[in-house]
């Protein structure tokens, strides 16, 4: 035991000198790269590609936790910023541009950014404040195999969905061949919204933080999504993304809206029952009623970087970042993500992200005040979700919590 | 021993309970009675990988750090962060109360309302928890003390287990037990013949579950103190007591239970302000469908894509006054027999 411990230590230190000496990101200078960031595999990747950018004037370290959202701003509050990296999506760019707690990247970009395509530039008031680096959105899984054998066509709409489930249930094949995460909390929150998103309304009134839901629309994405549950394992309330990914790895569910970033380690040879991965079927997003795009979420990843830093610090973490999310890092990896990068060619586990995308899926909102919404919706939707209350109270509760919190943000 | 030495002494506890507890109090209720600015909206154009270009509201941080500066607390609300529905939600109450239809309508409807669905989880695990706990904690120690010598320590061992580990662990643990392929969730799916019935699902089960828990992982703490007593239970008496024909069941109603009294007092006390603020079991079980409590909704406030620290430092301060409310009657006869004593 202690043999392999020292083995393993000493290959580690191995490893991490020989990757210093082989880098080269050509990065003028000195300066110290922090990086703080959420903890997924694609995340961790780029962290270690950019920590080939250490020389003995750059200092690179990483900090990939689960905690970010909540550590992100106070960290960048202080001056100088414990992060000069923060990696963000859609939703967690948000609390820093409240707070102005990152830079405009224009400038670097003009000076390092030569490799990043138009696209992944984040443009808020004409100023690039992110760079995108990947896309993700919640889409389906299917088994093709349990699907011919209850005879039904691949499902396209969530009503296409509902009827699958059912001859599934009637052939005999799976009790709960249904399965989403619907885990009251963060998850509940987004499936409202991806559903919502298909509809094709807004959340919120033009122009105010006055909130738009309490209409058809959300009846209707209420219905759907308490129309699923009948067909879901009876703990579903429990469930979030890792255990219904999980639930459908042992064969116990047919159909399911998956994060397209747990793609990869569900189609893989490890982990899954017999003829699961073989069978499974990534596909976009279904769409809801008569609405025609899918109804799901984009979501991009992005990195920051800090405002409350020195700007050889800022330098050095651009282009540590740039290196990090290089063409060259993404065609080794080219499976781990949906990549935006250039010359990046999909691998199975992203056609569903592109088919979603392609689709016309709208993005996630990144109204300031879009967070309070999603906290409302998560705590306020869970006794609806249970078969405890009407849809009409489900959305006046929302939009009551809404409210209440929205006044008190100060948006109101 | 003189004024001035015993000042000296207590100084340093002193020093620290102000620092650590008196500010941090006062902060959380400066905090309470402010909300934050009224953000400065803007128009501005906004483009994403997908989906193009939109116009999209922004919160224009310059005009919005001026009112910062101006304010540093944020804007006074007094108490309405109280009185909002998120706490004591006194306007809905009053709606309710104004046209309800019946008395099950007006509780149904007043559940619904966030403070108060956490507060009826937050009172019915005090209340069966602490009661429940103590009586398995001194079931565990009168068996205990009845044992052989050499099998105690072992068995001291085991009892004390469930403190040992961590809630969050601890509730980890039964959690995945009690579901439909854990070992109780199959044993109990087994027993009822029923393959659909699960722990989680119902509101009730999972109530249940974790007031189950609440017991299995407070008991042992009672057992620990009561266990200490039984040992100073003076043998003469218990010896008079046996000849004079005492059965088992006379000896421990009418000596150990008033010997313990006291220490009862003591543990109730301790479990009482403890199971107030229940949080791990319902983060450990999922259970944030069926149950939270006042420390879940602090927690809620302060976690996610917004934080509300106004709205987390009102529920703190519910949550102390909540405290105090129910110790209450203990202190208040804990200070009448200590001046009674001191007389």
């Amino acid at each position: 035991m202690n043999l392999m411990l020292k083995t393993t230590v000493s290959l580690g230190v191995l490893g991490l000198t020989a990757g210093a000496a082989f880098a080269d990101c050509g990065i003028e200078g000195a300066g110290s790269v922090r990086i703080l960031s959420n903890d997924f595999e694609a995340l961790r990747l780029i962290n270690s590609t950019a920590e080939e950018c250490a020389s003995d004037g750059v200092t690179v370290t990483a900090n990939a936790t689960a905690e970010h959202k909540n550590l992100q701003v106070p960290a960048l509050s202080i001056n100088p910023a414990e992060y000069t990296v923060a990696v963000v999506a859609n939703n967690s760019i948000v609390p820093l541009l409240n707070d102005d707690l990152i830079r405009p990247l224009d400038d670097l970009v003009e000076q390092y950014g030569q490799d990043l395509m138009p696209n992944q530039l984040i443009k808020i008031d004409g100023k690039t404040m992110a760079i995108a680096f990947m896309g993700n959105a919640q889409h389906l899984f299917y088994r093709k195999d349990v699907l011919e054998e209850a005879g039904v066509e691949p499902p396209t709409s969530y009503e296409d969905v509902l009827a699958a489930a059912q001859a599934i249930k009637d052939a005999g094949l799976m009790d709960y061949p249904l399965a989403a995460s619907v885990k009251p909390g963060w998850d509940l929150a987004a499936e409202f919204v991806n559903t919502y998103l298909g509809t094709g309304a807004e959340f919120f009134e033009a122009g105010s933080a006055e909130l738009a839901i309490d209409n058809e629309d959300g009846l209707r994405t209420l219905e759907i999504m308490r129309a699923m549950t009948e067909f879901m394992d009876p703990d579903y309330l429990t469930f979030d993304a890792n255990a219904i990914k999980a639930e459908y790895e042992a064969g116990n569910v047919a159909i399911m809206n998956e994060w397209g970033s747990l793609a990869g380690a569900t189609i893989d040879d490890e982990g899954a029952a017999e003829g699961v991965a073989e069978n499974t079927v990534l596909a976009a997003a279904p769409t809801v009623g008569d609405g025609t795009v899918p109804a799901a979420a984009l979501w991009w990843d992005g990195f920051t970087i800090a405002k409350n830093v020195s700007d050889e610090d800022a330098a050095a973490s651009f282009q540590a970042m740039v290196h990090g999310i290089s063409p060259e890092m993404v065609a080794e990896n080219s499976g781990v993500a949906t990549w935006l990068v250039e010359g990046y060619e999909p691998g199975p586990a992203a056609v569903g992200v592109i088919a979603t995308a392609n689709g016309g899926a709208r993005a996630y909102p990144m109204q300031p005040y879009m967070g309070l919404l999603h906290t409302a919706l998560s705590t306020e939707l869970a006794e609806f979700m249970a078969g405890n209350e009407s849809a009409e109270q489900a959305l006046a509760d929302v939009k009551a919590a809404y409210d209440t919190a929205a006044r008190e943000g100060g948006y109101l | 021993m003189p004024h001035k030495t015993f000042f000296a002494f207590i100084l340093p506890s002193l020093i620290a309970m102000v620092l650590f507890i008196a500010l941090p109090v006062v902060s959380v209720v400066v905090q309470s009675l402010h909300v934050e600015h009224g953000r400065v909206l803007v128009e501005v154009e906004n483009c994403q990988p997908f989906g193009g270009c939109t116009t999209e509201l922004r919160v224009d941080t310059a005009a919005t750090e001026a009112l910062k500066e101006a304010q540093p607390l944020g804007q006074f609300n007094g108490f309405g962060t109280y009185l909002n529905r998120g706490h004591l939600a006194v306007d809905e109450i009053g709606a309710i109360l104004a046209s309800n239809s019946g008395l099950g309508d007006v509780v149904n409807r007043i559940y619904n309302l966030p403070f108060y669905k956490a507060l009826a989880f937050t009172l019915v695990y005090c209340f069966v928890v602490t009661p429940l706990a103590m009586a398995l904690g001194f079931a565990i120690a009168l068996a205990v003390n009845a044992l052989p010598k050499p099998t105690k320590g072992p068995v001291i061992f085991f009892s004390l287990l469930p403190m040992i580990i961590t809630p969050l662990i601890g509730s980890l643990i039964l959690y995945w037990m009690i579901q439909p392929r854990g070992i109780v969730g199959a044993t109990i799916q087994e027993i009822f013949n029923d393959p659909t019935l699960s722990l989680r699902a119902s509101p009730l089960l999972t109530w249940l579950s974790l007031l189950a828990y609440g017991v299995w992982t407070n008991g042992p703490f009672s057992f620990v103190v009561f266990y200490a007593g039984l040992q100073t239970v003076p043998a003469d008496t218990l010896e008079s007591a046996m000849i004079d024909g005492a059965s088992r069941w006379e000896r421990i109603r009418y000596v150990i239970i008033p010997h313990l009294a006291p220490l009862a007092t003591f543990v109730a006390l301790v479990q009482l302000m403890d199971n107030f603020r229940v949080f791990e079991p319902i983060v450990g079980f999922s259970a944030e469908a069926n149950a939270t409590s006042l420390s879940w909704m602090i927690f809620n406030d302060l976690s996610g894509d917004a934080q509300l620290f106004g709205s987390a430092g009102a529920t703190s301060v519910l949550t102390i006054l909540g405290v105090v409310i129910l110790l209450m009657p203990v202190l208040v006869r804990t200070w009448r027999e200590f001046n009674r004593k001191v007389v």
